[in-house]
């Protein structure tokens, strides 16, 4: 193993010089990213032979995503799971496989399932049951886990992606392989509290091999994790750059969100992105040799780990050292942005999965999975085209379809009458800013969509000038109340009298652009309306103000 | 056949000398037991007639309480006499529970104070070491989990708790339940209480020869391939084994997934079904077990008094031709044939059904039992309880954790299944013998749909030699000829004694399998108790207690 690394530091020149990768670093946190802030571009290989032999090449890469279910409880048992529990709190002798515990699964779970295979388009087996698969590891408490194995609850669909327009945008369509049911296994801790998943453990055994023996008397389990419900989804080998990974990464998490079956929270890892990618000379049919890349925590690591295996991958193709590229898991280390060798291949393991005789099969009827289709959402993709329809920009589109909640709030302020546009331009401007800068989600603000469309109407209708709607709104999204009641606390002038006076008195003490304007100056009527709505101190209602002041303007004295 | 068997000690001997029992224990409580004689008449109830009925012990004992002609206290007291008298010679116990008197003494207070009783109130239990109970170590009879103690009850043993049983003690049984005579047991050898230098069978051998020597009134055991059931014809018992899904499972220690069932033994039909009757039902920790509602079981106990000379006429009895071929000793055939004769007496109408499947059953049972069972055995692996070898490196700590856990039957199966699931081989082993199991699911439906009943041998010979085939595991495999079938098929079976063959001291005793359509263990059971009410000339207490008290 070692001499592979030893290798490919040879072979990869941008590895040797610290400042190419320092330089590299700092391109991608400065990156503007305001509609995907967790895409990042990837590092331009600076390579000119690199460069140039990569336009010879292409990738392929697949996704096998995790993604961990919210259900209330475990897959098979009725323990609770709560992300950063303290060790070994959320167990029973089900999920610690003690002798005599049987699984009972929950039928959450399926349903979950359902809704994500409906919405992937994939076609559903009604047909289908759990498989053993079988290896011995200290976070698999039973020596087998709980999954499916031939008969999959979903298999292929496709998923619409819609790439960020920084990096070119368009339209894209991946299909999915399948979509299947497992459990999830347990966490190794070290003593010191540290949590490890079996890659960084590996990582660690390979690396502190010398310790090894330090490692195991200290070595823990948690189980907290271990039953909890997961769906496996495989993507077909359908992307080609490290973004459209990222993206599609992305558009899962969406979905599932949106569908409300995980929080897709890749830090916490409810949502896990295993990629495999090789590259071949275009023009090719065959594959490459396929390489596994784990640990990847975020989308942008998804995508610079890509890109960086695919310059590594082209450069040893353009070498003639393809040979180098072997069947292996390999670890995105996030420090020094690049992937290692985590473990080789040794021939294909066997799992000897075989029917799980504890659970019986999953029948489903059409019935039931007619009334989870009536209940599902509108999904991105959906909601995205209709966005579209409405006249919107595709930045706007994206951006609303992004977040769940961002897109309910602004399809709620759209039910009550708001301006699309204006909606729009409220929610990712001035709300925008303020949910990011206090560090809020939109569910957390205090400002409803009611009283948005109702702000929006009122400075439609020239109830209150724009900056009175500002400030409005600023009041809304701090301490909440209404439209109609922050107006009346501002004491704002509506009664035409009083206007009307405070025109003639304006009109009266300029009567120099009074000429001018009479004299067909119109462009005048705007230094009026400032000047009366100085007089009033902003608080003048500017439609009555205008009425008012075109009349006293216009009329032969 | 009767004629040549000496006839069987009745337990008169042993009621007529109690003092001589005081003798062979130490017990405290026994002293105080030895003035009052009327205990003793309770402790088996028999009557005193030459072919003594079976009865209900369970009933019995609940008359006995409820009448207050006993203490649960007096009646704890003289099964645990005996169960210390005989034990040094059976060994059927791993562990015997040390709380039996408080709770029979909490049980008499309950009575004082006419509270309401659970209808196992007193019920003495003794239940397999491979099912869980909280209180006592549950090991399985394996190393791997020597001082295991688990955390639950099983549901079977919480049920009977919450009736009111009483668990005796765990008893022995061969690793995980993988064997036919409790040999393989990592712990201790049990013998038979027919004869001390034979086997009980197994793997539930501690179970049946507890209730054979009644060390205790009932007993729970497993049944994956006639654990239950060849053990109990063994030891001259009651053996029932109900269909899949009828009992939880949630408890029992998994050695084969899709056949385990927990089964009931007992001195009479009346004892094994009214406890079958308490653990049944569904459990929703087990996903496996049946919603189907459970009858009651003992409304099918009719007395023979009220019964006329045909009682079980019209009913359709099917005698499995291939149990009786060659193979099969001469003994146990002609004493199955008595027994089918015998049935004809009741008015049953027999003939002859083949089921050509049936020889095709052992293979395939081995290989799918196996290949679940290296699956489910992967847990013991020395991380999270059970016995750890500590080593520097995480293989090594699994390999010699195992390595040193389990016995040699127990690896022989692991390899077995490993080997029948690995890939490239799966096809023409594990889903070959699925194909196999099919097949002998439709035989048997086909079979049933033209027969109430089939009838056959519970094991191809009585007890043999301790020893005997304990080096020849594909002479002890072919034992299981006549019960893995039942199984495959998921269906309930009863095994009751039916006649003797020679050997022993007292001649050993044959069993009667019958066996029933899924869900369908009330037609086994009152059948087997009209069969065992009417069947002359036998008694099938064995000759060990007696002769503890006479040597």
């Amino acid at each position: 193993m070692a001499s592979t690394i030893f290798r490919s530091l040879h072979t990869n020149p941008c590895l040797l010089h610290p400042t190419a990768l320092l330089r590299r670093k700092m391109s991608f946190s400065a990156t503007p990213d305001k509609v995907k802030p967790q895409v990042k571009v990837a590092p331009n290989i600076q390579n000119k032979t690199l460069e140039k032999a990569s336009k010879d090449y292409e990738a392929v890469i697949g996704i096998e995503t995790h993604v961990q279910l919210n259900t209330l409880t475990k897959a098979f048992c009725s323990c609770p799971y709560n992300y950063g529990s303290p060790p070994n709190t959320s167990v029973c002798p089900v999920c610690m496989g003690l002798p005599g515990a049987l699984p009972v699964l929950n039928m959450k779970v399926i349903e979950s399932a359902i809704k994500v295979g409906l919405s992937l388009n994939c076609k559903l087996s009604f047909n289908s049951k759990f498989d053993r698969k079988q290896y011995f590891y200290p976070d698999l408490p039973k020596g087998y886990q709980i999954s499916q194995f031939d008969v999959p609850i979903a298999t292929g669909g496709y998923i619409d992606v819609d790439l960020p327009l920084e990096y070119g945008g368009g339209h894209r369509k991946f299909g999915i392989t399948r979509v299947h049911m497992e459990e999830d296994a347990g966490k190794l801790l070290h003593s010191e509290g540290g949590s490890y998943s079996q890659e960084s453990y590996e990582r660690l055994r390979f690396t502190l091999s010398l310790f090894w023996i330090l490692f195991v008397y200290f070595m823990q389990v948690d189980l907290n994790r271990a039953g909890v419900p997961l769906l496996e989804i495989v993507s077909e080998p359908d992307m080609r750059t490290g973004i459209e990974a990222a993206e599609y990464a992305a558009e899962l998490q969406r979905l599932v969100r949106y569908l409300g079956v995980s929080n897709g929270n890749m830090q916490e890892g409810s949502l896990r992105c295993d990629v495999n990618i090789s590259v071949r000379p275009i023009g090719h049919i065959e594959f490459g040799t396929k390489v596994e890349i784990k640990n990847l925590n975020s989308f942008s690591s998804v995508s610079r780990a890509i890109d960086y295996e695919i310059s590594r991958q082209v450069l040893l193709h353009s070498q003639g050292e393809d040979k180098e590229i072997v069947q292996e898991t390999r670890l995105w280390e996030e420090g020094a942005q690049k992937t290692i060798t985590m473990r080789k291949k040794e021939g294909l393991a066997d799992y000897r999965y075989f029917p799980e005789p504890d659970l019986p099969g999953v029948f489903l009827t059409q019935d039931y999975v007619g009334g989870i289709r009536n209940t599902l959402p509108e999904l991105p993709e959906t909601k995205r085209r209709r966005y579209e329809k409405m006249g919107l920009s595709m930045q706007d589109v994206l951006f609303l379809a992004n977040d769940v909640n961002v897109a309910e709030f602004f399809d709620t302020t759209i039910t009550k009458g708001a301006d699309v546009k204006l909606a729009t331009n409220w929610i990712m401007g001035d709300i925008a800013a303020y949910m990011k800068n206090e560090k809020l989600t939109i569910n957390e603000i205090k400002l409803s969509p009611k009283e948005l469309a109702e702000l929006i109407a009122s400075i439609k209708d020239g109830t209150i000038s724009g900056k009175i709607g500002k400030e409005i709104l600023f009041e809304l999204l701090a301490k909440g109340g209404t439209v109609k009641g922050l107006i009346e606390e501002k004491d704002l002038i509506v009664d035409p009298a009083e206007i009307e006076k405070m025109v003639e008195k304006v009109v009266s003490d300029n009567p120099k652009q009074l000429e001018q304007y009479r004299g067909g100056k119109t462009k005048l009527q705007g230094y009026f309306a400032g000047q009366v709505m100085k007089l009033s101190k902003g608080k003048a209602n500017p439609g009555l103000l205008n009425k008012i002041l075109l009349e006293k303007l216009n009329a032969k004295s | 056949m009767l004629s040549t068997l000496q006839p069987p000690r009745s337990l008169s001997h042993f009621r007529t000398n109690p003092t001589l029992l005081l003798r062979y224990t130490s017990l405290k409580p026994l002293s105080s037991l030895s003035s009052q004689p009327v205990i003793h008449s309770t402790i088996t109830d028999q009557p005193q007639s030459p072919n003594p009925l079976p009865h209900s012990q369970i009933l019995s004992t609940r008359h006995s309480l409820l009448s207050r002609h006993l203490t649960a206290t007096q009646l704890a007291d003289s099964f645990l006499a005996r169960l210390r008298l005989t034990e040094p010679h059976l060994r059927s116990f791993l562990h015997v529970s040390d709380s039996v008197l408080a709770q029979a003494r909490e049980l008499d207070e309950k009575i004082q104070r006419n509270e309401e009783l659970g209808p196992l109130a007193g019920v003495l239990v003794a239940v397999k070491d491979n099912i869980c109970t909280a209180e006592m170590p549950s090991t399985a009879g394996s190393r791997v989990l020597e001082g295991y103690t688990p955390p639950y009850d099983a549901t079977a043993v919480r049920k009977i708790k919450e009736l009111g049983g009483i668990v005796v003690g765990k008893t022995n049984l061969d690793e995980f339940g993988m064997g036919s005579t409790t040999e393989g047991s990592a712990f201790q050898v049990t013998a038979n209480p027919w004869d001390v230098s034979r086997v009980p069978g197994g793997s539930s051998g501690g179970s049946a020869a507890a209730v054979s020597a009644r060390q205790c009134m009932v007993s729970l055991g497993s049944d994956t391939g006639g654990s239950v059931r060849q053990p109990a014809s063994f030891c001259g018992v009651v053996g029932l084994k109900p269909t899949y899904g009828r009992v939880s499972r949630f408890g029992l220690m998994a050695y084969a997934s899709s056949l385990d069932v927990i089964g009931c033994f007992g001195m009479s039909v009346a004892d094994a079904g009214i406890l079958l009757y308490a653990i049944s039902g569904h459990d929703r920790l087990d996903a496996s077990s049946s919603k189907r509602e459970v009858p009651n079981l003992e409304a099918e106990f009719v007395s023979i008094s009220s019964l006329d000379s045909k009682p079980l006429k019209g009913l359709r009895i099917g005698l499995i031709r291939e149990t009786l071929d060659d193979g099969v000793d001469t003994g146990v055939t002609s004493a199955v044939r008595n027994a089918a004769l015998h049935l004809e007496e009741l008015g049953c109408f027999v003939n002859e059904v083949s089921l050509p499947s049936f020889s095709l059953g052992l293979p395939a049972y081995y290989i799918l039992a196996s290949s679940e069972s290296s699956s489910n055995l992967s847990r013991y692996d020395g991380v999270r309880y059970g016995n750890q070898v500590p080593a520097d490196e995480l293989n090594s700590q699994y390999k010699d954790s195992r390595a040193k856990g389990f016995g040699s039957e127990v690896k022989r199966r692991i390899l077995t299944g490993t080997y029948a699931l690995s890939a490239g081989y799966y096809d023409a082993n594990y889903k070959r013998a699925q194909q196999v199991r099919t097949i002998i699911r439709k035989s048997f439906k086909a079979a049933l749909d033209e027969h109430d009943i089939l009838i056959s041998p519970a094991a191809p010979s009585a007890a043999y030699k301790i020893g005997e085939k304990k080096n020849d595991p594909l002479a002890m495999y072919a034992g299981d000829i006549m019960t893995v079938n039942v199984n495959l098929a998921g269906l309930p079976a009863l095994v009751l004694p039916c006649g003797f063959v020679e050997g022993g001291s007292a001649g050993l005793p044959v069993g009667l399998q019958m066996i029933g359509a899924a869900f369908d263990e009330g037609k086994l059971l009152k059948v087997g108790h009209i069969f065992e009410q009417t069947l002359q000339n036998c008694n099938f207490v064995p000759p060990l207690i007696a002769d503890e008290v006479t040597s």
